[in-house]
C-alpha cells in the first residue's frame, strides 16, 4: 500500500523487534517507541491526539515517542464503553468513554516498566522515577521503554494500578501537538479515497433519481465500450460499473441506459411535507417532558407568545465523498474505509457478502470528515461496496467511489422539522409556562438502536436539547410526532440539538425581549439549577463585553445575540455579533465562545473543535439547505448547496471553563449554538425575529 | 500520448484527451494528495500549480494542458513559500480532516508567491475558492500571517 510510516498513519505494521504489548491499547518497541492503539476513527476531531495524551501521560512517556495506529474491529477489546457491545465513533464520546480506560492502560504498563527496572536494579519499586520515557533511579541507573520492554513483558499485569493525581498531569489539560498535522500538511494522510491495491477497479454506481425507485432495466451496450471497463452489474440499489481507473468508470456509468421502476418512488417536495407537519402539529404527540399544567399555566397567563419555527433537510457534504474499499476472497473480506461504525460494518458487510463478521479485517484509515455521515446505521456505502466486490465474485479488489453529486444526492439527510413554541409570562415578566411541539422523521426508527432510544414513541435524539431546557420554568410540556417518509435520514454533527437549540433559544430571547430584561440576565436567573449552563453564559459575557455597546458601523445596524446550551454533557454559550447592510444583507463578524467539557484534555484541539463546530454551524445557519422537486433531490454540488467560505468565517475567541469534572466530547456541542446566537443578533440589530433555517432577511 | 511534467519529472501517458488532469495525477502518476471534492472546480481539494498558478485540476483535461507545462502537486511543493505554507501550518495544528488541506496549502502557497504581506481581506480573496468542512478557516487565516512573516 506504500504507507509512510510515522504518527498519526493509520494501517497496522509489523511491530518493531521485541515489542511488548502490555494491552490492548499501549505497544512499547524495542525501538523505543510506544504505540497507542486508538479505537476511534480520526476524522478530524483529534482523536489520534487526545487519545494517545491519555496514555502518554500515565505512562510519562515523550510525546516524541508515541505512535497511533488504529484499532481492528474487535467490540472484544475496542467496544465504545458507553454504547454497550458495539464499536465505534460518535455522539461525541471518544474522548469521554476512553479517558479511565485509558489512563488505566498507560499506567498499567508504567507499573510494569517500573518493575522491570525495580528487578533489573534490585531497588525497591517507589524510589524508581520515569520522566520523559526515561526511567531513572537516584544510584544513576538508567534505561528507555524500549531496553526495558522485553524484561517487562515478564512482569505480572497489575489488577489495579494506581492513576496520577491530576496536580502532576504532564499532557492533560496541557495539551502536545497533534500527530496527524504533518501527513495532513505534505500530502501522504491515506485516506480511503487514495487507497491502491493490485488490480483494483474502481466502481461509479447509477443510483435511482427518486428514493425507493428500482431498476426495471438497463442497457450496458454503450458503457461497455467505454476503454477501461471491466464490469457492468446491477446492485440493490442501482448499476454498478467497474473499469481500471475512476474516469473511465465515470464516463461509462454516465453512457448506461437505465430505466427505473419508480412504482414505489418517493415523489414529494418539501412544501407538500411541510404542509403535513403543521397540520400534525395541531394535533398532540408523544409526550417527552410534562412538568407541572401547561394547560391551565397558559390559560390563566397574563400573556402568552407563539412561534414556529422550520428546518430543511440537510447533507453533510463532508470533503470526501463516500467512499470503501473491499477486497473480497473465498474465506475472507479485507475493507479500508473511513470507519466510523466498526462492528455494525463488519457485521453488515459479513451478511452482505456471506461470510462470518470475524472474516471480515476492518482496517481504519483516515476520514475525510464525517459530520456524523460515516457512521451510517444501515451501512449504506458499505454494504454497496460489499455488493459490488460479491457481483464480481472477488475478481479484483473494489474501490467504490461516490461522486460528489452521487453523495448529495443519495440521501441520509438531517431530517426536516417543524417546531411549536407556546410560552406564557405572568405580571412581572417571569416565564410560567413552556409548551414545544416537535415534529420531524425518526432518525432512529427502523435502526438497531431503536430499542435503547425510543421509548414509548420518542426518539430521544429528535426531543434532545427541547425535552432537556434547562431553565427553571414551572410548566414545560415537550412532545412529538414521528412521522414515517422515504426520504432517508439520519445524524447529524450534534443530532437534534442542530433544531431544539435553535427553537428554545431564539425563543427564550424573544420573551426576555417581551419581560423587558436582558437577554443574558433573564437567562442567568432561569438558570440557578444548572451552575455549568450559568457558568459558560457568564464567561462568554464578559470576555464579549455583553454590557458595553457595540461599536457602530455607519450605515449599518449592528446587533450583538447570545445563546447556552448543553449537548452531549458539554456547556457551551456563545455571543455572535453581526452587521446588517441597508440591502438586507448581514455578515457574523465576531464570536465569543465560552465551553465546559470537563477536564480539556488537549485545550488546543478543544479550541480548534469550537472553531470549527461555529464554522459548520454557519453553513446551516446562513446557506444550505436540501429539497426535493416531486421526490428528485434538487441539489447536486457546491453550486446548489453552498457551504460557508473563508470570507464568511467570523473571527472566533474561544475560553475554556477550568474544570475538574470527567472530560466530554468537543466534536460537536459548538455546532447548534451558532445559529440561535446569529438569529438573536439580528433580531437585537433589527427587531426583526428570524425563525427559519437558513436564515434570510430579504 | 502525452508527455507531463510533474514536479519535475517527466511522465507519458496515453489518456484519452479528456481525462482530467486531476484523474491522471491520483489513477495514473500516483500521485495521491492532490484530492477529488466536487469534480467541477467549486471546492479547491484539486488545487495544484501550473507554472505557479494555482488551477483546479479536476476540470483540466489533458487536451488542454499546454505542452511543456510545468505541473506541481503538494508532493512537490519545495519553494520557499510552499515550505514555509506548510510549516506554519503544523506549527499552527490548522487540519482537521486533513482532506481539503493540500488544496489549501496550493492555493496559500501561491498566495504568497504573489503578495508576501497578504491582509485578511487578501487572504479571504486568494482562499475563496477552497472550501474546507471542517471550517479549519481561522487556522489558515493565522497561518498564512505566520508562513508571510517567516519568510520576511
Amino acid at each position: 500500500m506504500g504507507q509512510a510510516a510515522g504518527p498519526g498513519q493509520a494501517g497496522s505494521r509489523a511491530p518493531a523487534a521485541g515489542a511488548w504489548e502490555p494491552n490492548a491499547f499501549v505497544r512499547v518497541g524495542g525501538d523505543n517507541t510506544v504505540t497507542v492503539i486508538v479505537k476511534h476513527l480520526e476524522m478530524g476531531q483529534g482523536t489520534f491526539t487526545g487519545l494517545p495524551a491519555i496514555v502518554a501521560d500515565e505512562m510519562d512517556a515523550a510525546w516524541t515517542q508515541i505512535r497511533v495506529e488504529a484499532a481492528p474491529a474487535d467490540a472484544g477489546r475496542y467496544n465504545n464503553l458507553l454504547w454497550g457491545p458495539v464499536q465505534g465513533t460518535g455522539g461525541s464520546t471518544a474522548l469521554a468513554n476512553s479517558f479511565e480506560q485509558l489512563r488505566k492502560a498507560g499506567a498499567a504498563a508504567r507499573a510494569m516498566l517500573v518493575g522491570a527496572a525495580a528487578k533489573q536494579w534490585n531497588v525497591a519499586a517507589d524510589t524508581i522515577m520515569v520522566k520523559q520515557g526515561v526511567v531513572t533511579h537516584a544510584s544513576g541507573r538508567k534505561a528507555t521503554f524500549g531496553q526495558l520492554a522485553a524484561a517487562a513483558g515478564t512482569q505480572p499485569v497489575p489488577s489495579d494500578v494506581k492513576l496520577k493525581d491530576p496536580k502532576d498531569f504532564v499532557y492533560i489539560g496541557k495539551g502536545a501537538p497533534r500527530t496527524d498535522s504533518r501527513a495532513k500538511c505534505n500530502g501522504t494522510a491515506m485516506f480511503t479515497q487514495d487507497v491502491r491495491l493490485p488490480n483494483m477497479l474502481t466502481a461509479v454506481v447509477a443510483h435511482p433519481p427518486r428514493f425507493g425507485a428500482k431498476v426495471a432495466r438497463f442497457d450496458a451496450s454503450q458503457a461497455a465500450k467505454v476503454p477501461g471497463v471491466k464490469y457492468v452489474v446491477e446492485v440493490p440499489n442501482g448499476v454498478a460499473v467497474l473499469a481500471t481507473s475512476f474516469w473511465q468508470a465515470k464516463k461509462a456509468r454516465d453512457a448506461l441506459k437505465i430505466e427505473w421502476d419508480e412504482s414505489g418512488a418517493f415523489k414529494r417536495s418539501p412544501a407538500d411535507i411541510m404542509a403535513d407537519y403543521k397540520k400534525l402539529a395541531a394535533t398532540p404527540g408523544r409526550v417527552a417532558r410534562n412538568d407541572g399544567d401547561t394547560v391551565k399555566a397558559l390559560a390563566g397567563a397574563a400573556r402568552t407568545f407563539d412561534g414556529a419555527f422550520e428546518f430543511p433537510y440537510l447533507a453533510h457534504a463532508t470533503m470526501e465523498p463516500m467512499n470503501c474499499v473491499v477486497n473480497l476472497s473465498a474465506n475472507s473480506c479485507e475493507v479500508w474505509n473511513g470507519e466510523q461504525f466498526h462492528t455494525v460494518d463488519q457485521g453488515a458487510i459479513a451478511e452482505a457478502v456471506g461470510l462470518k463478521a470475524q472474516q471480515v479485517k476492518i482496517n481504519q484509515i483516515f476520514a475525510g470528515g464525517s459530520l456524523g455521515r460515516r457512521a451510517n446505521p444501515a451501512s449504506d456505502f458499505v454494504r454497496e461496496a460489499a455488493y459490488v466486490a460479491k457481483s464480481i465474485k472477488g475478481a479484483a479488489p473494489v474501490k467504490l467511489v461516490w461522486t460528489r453529486e452521487d453523495d448529495m444526492q443519495a440521501g441520509y439527510y438531517r431530517p426536516m422539522y417543524y417546531h411549536t413554541i407556546r410560552a406564557a409570562l405572568d405580571e412581572r415578566g417571569d416565564v410560567v409556562a413552556w409548551q414545544q411541539r416537535i415534529v420531524g422523521q425518526s432518525i432512529l426508527a427502523g435502526t438497531a438502536f431503536e430499542p435503547m432510544l425510543v421509548k414509548d414513541g420518542v426518539d430521544a435524539t429528535s426531543v434532545e436539547g427541547a425535552s432537556t431546557l434547562p431553565y427553571a420554568i414551572p410548566n414545560v410540556f415537550v412532545d412529538l410526532h414521528s412521522p414515517k417518509l422515504a426520504v432517508p435520514v439520519q445524524w447529524w454533527r450534534s443530532v437534534g440539538s442542530t433544531h431544539t437549540a435553535f427553537s428554545t433559544e431564539t425563543f427564550i430571547d424573544e420573551l426576555a425581549t417581551a419581560a423587558g430584561k436582558d437577554p443574558v440576565e433573564f437567562r442567568r436567573s432561569l438558570l440557578g439549577a444548572k451552575p455549568r449552563h450559568r457558568a459558560v453564559l457568564e464567561l462568554a459575557a464578559e470576555k464579549a463585553g455583553w454590557t458595553a455597546p457595540l461599536a457602530a458601523t455607519p450605515g449599518s445596524r449592528r446587533g450583538r445575540g447570545v445563546a447556552v446550551h448543553e449537548s452531549f454533557n458539554t456547556y457551551v454559550a456563545q455571543v455572535a455579533e453581526v452587521t446588517v447592510t441597508p440591502d438586507g444583507k448581514f455578515s457574523v463578524d465576531r464570536v465569543i465562545c465560552a465551553v465546559d467539557c470537563g477536564i480539556a484534555v488537549t485545550p488546543d484541539v478543544v479550541r480548534a473543535q469550537m472553531e470549527g463546530g461555529i464554522g459548520f454551524g454557519l453553513s446551516a445557519a446562513l446557506y444550505s439547505e436540501i429539497s426535493l422537486k416531486d421526490g428528485v433531490v434538487e441539489q447536486s454540488n457546491f453550486h446548489q448547496y453552498p457551504v460557508l467560505r473563508i470570507g464568511q468565517m467570523p473571527k472566533v475567541e474561544v475560553h475554556i471553563v477550568a474544570s475538574n469534572e470527567k472530560p466530554s466530547g468537543v466534536g460537536e456541542p459548538a455546532t447548534p449554538v451558532i445559529a440561535p446566537a446569529v438569529a438573536n443578533a439580528i433580531a437585537a440589530a433589527t427587531g426583526k425575529r428570524l425563525r427559519t433555517l437558513p436564515l434570510t432577511l430579504a | 500520448m502525452a508527455l507531463l511534467l510533474v514536479n519535475n519529472q517527466r511522465y507519458t501517458v496515453d489518456l484519452p484527451a479528456d481525462t482530467p488532469l486531476l484523474w491522471v495525477l491520483r489513477d495514473h502518476l500516483n500521485l495521491p494528495g492532490t484530492k477529488y471534492g466536487c469534480g467541477m472546480a467549486l471546492c479547491g481539494a484539486c488545487t495544484v500549480h501550473i507554472d505557479g498558478l494555482p488551477t483546479r485540476s479536476c476540470t483540466l483535461p489533458l487536451s488542454l494542458l499546454k505542452p511543456g507545462a510545468r505541473i506541481t502537486t503538494i508532493e512537490g511543493l519545495k519553494t520557499k513559500e510552499g515550505k514555509a505554507v506548510q510549516t506554519a501550518w503544523e506549527k499552527l495544528d490548522g487540519p482537521q480532516c486533513g482532506y481539503c488541506q493540500s488544496g489549501q496549502i496550493m492555493s496559500a502557497s501561491a498566495l504568497l508567491a504573489s503578495n508576501r504581506n497578504p491582509s485578511d481581506a487578501d487572504i479571504d480573496a486568494s482562499m475563496a475558492g477552497n472550501i474546507c468542512r471542517c471550517a479549519t478557516y481561522v487556522r489558515i487565516r493565522a497561518a498564512v500571517h505566520e508562513a508571510a512573516k517567516s519568510i520576511g
